[in-house]
């Protein structure tokens, strides 16, 4: 009796958890270099968009993915060219990028409004198919995406520090005078991270849309965006936290869609908070050292070196 | 003299090219816009006619204009207030749904009252909601617990599921109407309205709440307070002005003003408490605050602006077939351009 | 000592720079030699310190050439100063308080590969360290190291970077003086390796122990250059400060100590607080401040002077322990509180601590001053400003414009302002953080006159300073504090430097020769 109700909740976890995952990666890995992006919300939107109107234009969902990957970096890129180059506001710049998401979605998205896709194909190996638990849920009958969201994790973990490049992404949200002192370009740093995260926000907003939801509608993220920027102080800025963190989330959902399911009297508007109070509670809990663990320059615009 | 008269002149020339400036950005975002739309296959042109004769050629249009800045403005001071401090509260949505709750409570708790009473009282309310929903993140904040960005961004989301809780629940209409929302309030809770229009005394209260912030800033020594903690909160705790104390009041009556929007929407306009209160004034609030530098006069003209934005969204649903969102995209391109051109170092803390 | 026969390392040849009105640095020239420790002395903002900067390529001279191994190079950056084997050691240390002494060092390699192998680095790490002198954890957190520490991994850093030419922004400022003798012992094995080393500071008795040569700078131009024990300590201080040089000698004369009144102005009985983050908690502390006398803190920084400080002015609550102000228990009173009852605060960077820049000077004059300007929701500003008057005409400060933002001023007028403020109502206690640091030498030297004529007015000072010359000239008794505690009281004239950086650095071992 348990048993299939915890494995289903797993299964369901790492079904919306995955999306969530990636976009708590990439927003890592822009935070590691010193820019909040409140607008996180609007890319995951224009991913979904344009990967739900690509792959339903070619009927190949894998150039969706790709073209949404593409999306998201670039609309990153336009908004590191407003916070690096143009030294603009980042919560401002932030927040229009989020309008930006909303509108430039509506229009990607309109036409396709009810469209049906073919998504992902899944794969689930014939040895793991055999367990009569994980045969009655979707465990293990992933999609790539799927597939490669921990290998992602240990990926962005890796490149963040153990690599000489992830060393200068850090340097640079801890303090972009000592990098640039160190002879490094914080900007074409905090350019390259933030295309990296964009790439992931435009996966993760593409995950939803054509592999999950496998529709379109707008405001579909439904603030997945903030809750990813909850997410990433949640874990630390770390990826390999931020794993427990998108499962311990996407668990969240699964439950309130299961106790929904099962005629819970607990209305679901009251789940449905139950994710941004948790977040609160943890965030509380960890008080004054979780100060010790942001990047210092955080939020902060760098204006050379005089 | 004539230094007076050259300053004059100097000055009126600032102002003329502030003001070539603005219309500059301002055709900037239109054609940029235009070029989006025609990509889409839309017209632009009859767009951005329409907008206009449905708007600001038209008496009715324009009283539109005046509802739609009602809770703008309101959600701007929101933001206007805790700024003073160095707060960043980008929680007015949240607080404009919790005040719409809390007067929605009001309302439905002392049905039989005479306006007089109800009326204050249900205001009251919403300024409530509000304050406690920005009182929260205050004290989280003012303890050195939880920073309020993320404080005010996450209730955000709850609020809503609040009234969703209730309005699809204890309090949904009788009539059983297709649409969530609950039953209506009674007369005695409505805002009174003006010329045959949907101008109501929300934006009364909305100017009020704006001279406020302007007179207390400007002219009291909580102005002087409030700004030494905006300027050097370490400085200020150390000459001994009470920062935690400033930082829950400031959020707390910030919060106010965007629960009486959400009051002034309810009681206002819909006469019933629903779902989908706000298209997200709270986060427009912000931006307006923004653009504005927390100047009084230009968190008015900035609400104006937003509110024909808004309004060509819809003329574009009606008229175009393009989403309502879809306007979303010109506001961006405003704030883009403006974000991008101002000088490095500039307004912005 | 010998003249190094080849050419120089580092030849700087009539380099001018100007800042606006002032010309910090006038045709100045300056080789420094491999083998060599050359010290750079002058008064703050003798040109020092934009010298270094050009050096380094973080400021572009606007004339004047730079010659490295004889040829004439554009150092644009710090990276191509860096890829000509210069490196720098600022003041304020360009490390990574998050990062670990690793990859703070591993930033700086020029020859990092793409992915990095950490225990190569390490073993690098304790190669070097064993070499020079510079042993220290290389997976230690920054955050976690001591000040001498911390300079040990600056100077690796640059000799992992292959550099030969290292410039020292005042490097001992922060040290203890043990500390300061471990670092000339780098010193010399560096220069036995054939580094050059560029020495900035203003300490002459360390310039006069270590440097082969010195030069000396004022108001932008090199004023004279000596060759190791052609030079004592008098002429130099003549050479730095022109004419005035001697008057600022005189002034360390001893200043007769006042008999300290019985009546304790402030008291400390068994204070405790607790501490967060890399604060330092105050542990059982006791201590009595009488009216008419300046206590001094020592102790590296770190130790708790900065709690201690925030303790009594009520910033910080006691966790054990109570707080007596005159005779009254003050331990649970509001910052507002204390400070109408008559205490003052003096920091060491008003804009910090005591003033916001973007506010006008009459409006920083009103910060702080509690209810006495109130009436009604307005503030008496007329009441304000006479008051304001008599405070800088009592102290013969000039009285500057009222209007524009503070932030506009010159530090020493700023410094005024505050202190003009906080003496406005006649403390009764000044508590006095760091307050001469960054300033130049004769607005310290009036400063401390500042607080002598206070304590002399009746009023307790507590002096807190990390510079042992001034608290000897300064303090009637000194405290020394270590870990937050206090580890050492002295009377004045009863104590040794070598002791007290002992007692400061947490040492037990008694006087090693």
């Amino acid at each position: 009796m348990t048993a299939p109700l915890i494995l289903g909740l797993l299964a369901g976890a790492i079904l919306s958890g995955t999306s969530l995952l990636y976009a708590t990666l990439g927003e890592t890995i822009v935070e590691r270099s010193g820019i909040v992006n409140l607008g996180l919300e609007g890319i995951l939107l224009i991913g979904a968009s344009v990967g739900f109107s690509v792959t339903a234009t070619t009927g190949k969902a894998w150039l969706g993915l790709m073209a949404a990957g593409m999306a998201g970096g670039l609309a990153n890129v336009l908004f590191g060219w407003l916070v690096v180059t143009r030294k603009a506001n980042q919560l401002a710049s932030g927040l229009a990028m989020m309008f930006f998401g909303f509108g430039a979605s509506a229009l990607i998205g309109a036409p396709y409004v009810g469209a049906v896709i073919v998504g992902l194909p899944k794969w689930r190996p014939s040895w793991l198919a055999g367990f009569r638990w994980v045969k009655a849920t979707t465990l293990f009958n992933w999609d790539l995406v799927t597939w490669l969201a921990i290998p992602m994790a240990i990926l962005v973990w890796w490149a963040l520090f153990r690599t000489r490049w992830g060393l200068g992404v850090r340097a640079v949200g801890e303090s972009p005078a000592v990098a640039f002192a160190a002879g490094r370009n914080p900007a074409i740093l905090q350019y390259q991270a933030l295309s990296c995260g964009g790439v992931l926000g435009g996966l993760a907003g593409a995950h939803l849309s054509v592999t999950l939801a496998m529709t379109w509608s707008e405001y579909m993220t439904a603030g997945r965006g903030f809750i990813v920027i909850a997410l990433v102080i949640f874990s630390k800025w770390n990826p390999l936290r931020a794993v427990a963190a998108a499962l311990l989330f996407g668990g969240a959902e699964a439950l309130q869609l299961q106790m929904q399911a099962r005629g819970s009297v607990i209305s679901p508007f009251l789940l449905e908070m139950s994710p941004y109070i948790l977040t609160l509670m943890i965030l509380l809990a960890w008080g004054g050292s979780r100060r010790l663990s942001a990047p210092a320059g955080l939020g902060r615009t760098f204006y050379g070196s005089e | 003299m004539p230094e007076r008269g050259l300053t004059a002149v100097l000055r009126s020339s600032t102002a003329l090219r502030k003001t070539a400036r603005s219309c500059g950005i301002g055709g900037a975002a239109l054609m940029m816009f235009a070029a989006i739309l025609l990509v889409a296959g839309k017209d632009p042109l009859r767009a951005y006619m329409d907008t206009f004769h449905y708007t600001l050629a038209n008496t009715y249009g324009f009283s539109e204009l005046l509802v739609r800045m009602t809770p703008l403005l309101l959600a701007a001071v929101a933001v206007a207030l805790p700024a003073r401090l160095g707060l960043i509260n980008v929680g007015g949505e949240g607080q404009l749904y919790m005040g719409a709750f809390m007067a929605s409570a009001g309302a439905f708790l002392l049905p039989k009252a005479p306006g007089w009473i109800l009326l204050p009282f249900v205001a009251l309310m919403g300024f409530l909601g509000g304050a406690i929903w920005a009182a929260i993140p205050g004290i989280l904040r003012a303890g050195k617990l939880v920073n309020e960005t993320v404080a005010t961004l996450l209730l955000n989301y709850v609020a809503p599921l609040i009234v969703s809780y209730f309005v699809f629940g204890p309090w949904r209409a009788a009539e059983n109407s297709a649409y969530p929302q609950s039953s209506p309030f009674p007369d005695a809770a409505l805002l009174p309205s003006f010329f045959n229009t949907r101008i109501h005394a929300g934006l009364l209260i909305a100017l009020a709440a704006l001279l406020a912030y302007w007179l207390i800033l400007e002219k009291t020594r909580w102005g002087v307070d409030m700004r030494a903690i905006g300027g050097n909160a370490e400085a200020a705790q150390r000459l001994g002005i009470p920062v935690p104390t400033w930082i829950v009041t400031a959020l707390a009556v910030g919060g106010g003003f965007a629960g009486l929007a959400g009051m002034g929407e309810a009681m206002g306009i819909a006469g019933r408490l629903r779902q989908d209160l706000s298209p997200g004034y709270g986060f427009s609030g912000f931006l307006i605050a923004w653009l504005a530098g927390g100047r009084a006069l230009g968190i008015v003209l900035m609400a104006f602006l937003f509110a024909i934005i808004t309004s060509a969204g819809d003329t574009l649903q009606m008229t175009q077939g393009v989403p309502y969102a879809v306007v979303n995209i010109l506001l961006a391109m405003i704030l883009f351009i403006v974000l991008a051109s101002r000088s490095a170092g500039g307004t912005s803390k | 000592m010998s003249v190094p026969v080849a050419a120089p390392l580092l030849d700087i040849r009539g380099v001018s720079k100007r800042y606006g009105a002032v010309q910090a640095n006038d045709k100045v020239d300056l080789s420094l030699y491999a083998g060599e420790v050359h010290a750079l002395i002058g008064e703050n903002g003798a040109g020092k310190s934009t010298l270094s900067r050009i050096a380094y390529g973080f400021t572009r001279p606007d004339s004047g050439e730079i010659f490295l191994n004889g040829k004439a190079a554009d150092v644009h950056s710090p990276r191509e100063a860096r890829a000509h084997h210069i490196g720098m050691v600022f003041q304020n240390f360009m490390l990574i308080p998050a990062l670990s002494v690793l990859e703070n060092i591993a930033l700086f390699l020029t020859d990092l590969p793409p992915v990095m192998h950490p225990q190569a680095v390490a073993k690098r790490i304790l190669e070097f360290g064993e070499r020079f002198g510079l042993t220290v954890d290389p997976h230690a957190p920054v955050r976690q190291l001591s000040v001498g520490d911390r300079q040990k991994v600056e100077i690796l850093k640059l000799l992992m970077a292959k550099a030969r030419i290292l410039i020292f922004d005042e490097p001992t400022r922060v040290l203890a003086p043990h500390e300061v003798k471990a670092l000339f012992r780098v010193f010399s094995a560096l220069k036995a390796e054939g580094f050059a080393i560029l020495f900035i500071t203003h300490k002459l008795q360390e310039v006069v122990r270590c440097a082969d040569r010195i030069t000396v700078m004022r108001q932008g131009r090199v004023v004279g250059s000596f060759g190791s024990g052609q030079a004592d300590v008098e002429t130099l201080v003549t050479m730095m400060f022109g004419e005035r040089g001697a008057i600022g000698l005189a002034r360390q004369a001893e200043v007769p100590r006042r008999p300290a009144e019985a009546r304790p102005i402030l008291e400390l009985r068994g204070a405790s607080s607790h501490a967060t983050g890399s604060e330092t908690p105050l542990r059982g502390l006791e201590l009595s401040i009488a009216a008419g006398e300046i206590v001094g803190v020592a102790g590296v920084s770190g130790s708790g002077q900065k709690e201690l400080g925030d303790l009594i002015l009520g910033l910080r609550s006691l966790s054990a322990g109570s707080k007596w102000f005159c005779g009254a228990n003050a331990s649970s009173w509001s910052i507002a509180r204390m400070r109408e009852s008559g205490v003052a605060f003096v920091p060491e960077d008003p804009l910090l601590m005591a003033a916001v820049g973007g506010m006008s000077v009459r409006e920083n004059l009103s910060l702080g001053t509690g209810r006495r300007y109130q009436s009604g929701v307005r503030t008496d500003w007329p009441a304000l400003e006479t008051t304001m008057r008599e405070s800088f005409e009592a102290l013969a400060f000039p009285i500057p414009p009222l209007d524009p933002p503070i932030g506009t001023l010159s530090g020493g007028n700023l410094q005024r302002v505050v202190i003009a403020r906080e003496m406005a109502h006649g403390p009764k206690l000044i508590v006095a953080l760091y307050p001469t640091r960054g300033l130049d030498v004769r607005s310290a030297a009036s400063l401390r006159d500042l607080l002598r004529r206070e304590r002399d007015g009746g009023s307790g000072v507590l002096l807190i300073s990390e510079d042992l010359d001034e608290l000897a000239e300064m303090t009637d008794r000194l405290l020394v504090l270590f870990e937050g505690a206090i580890v050492g009281e002295f009377s004045r004239g009863t104590w040794q430097p070598e002791e007290v950086g002992r007692l400061m650095t947490g040492s037990t071992e008694v006087n090693v020769a």
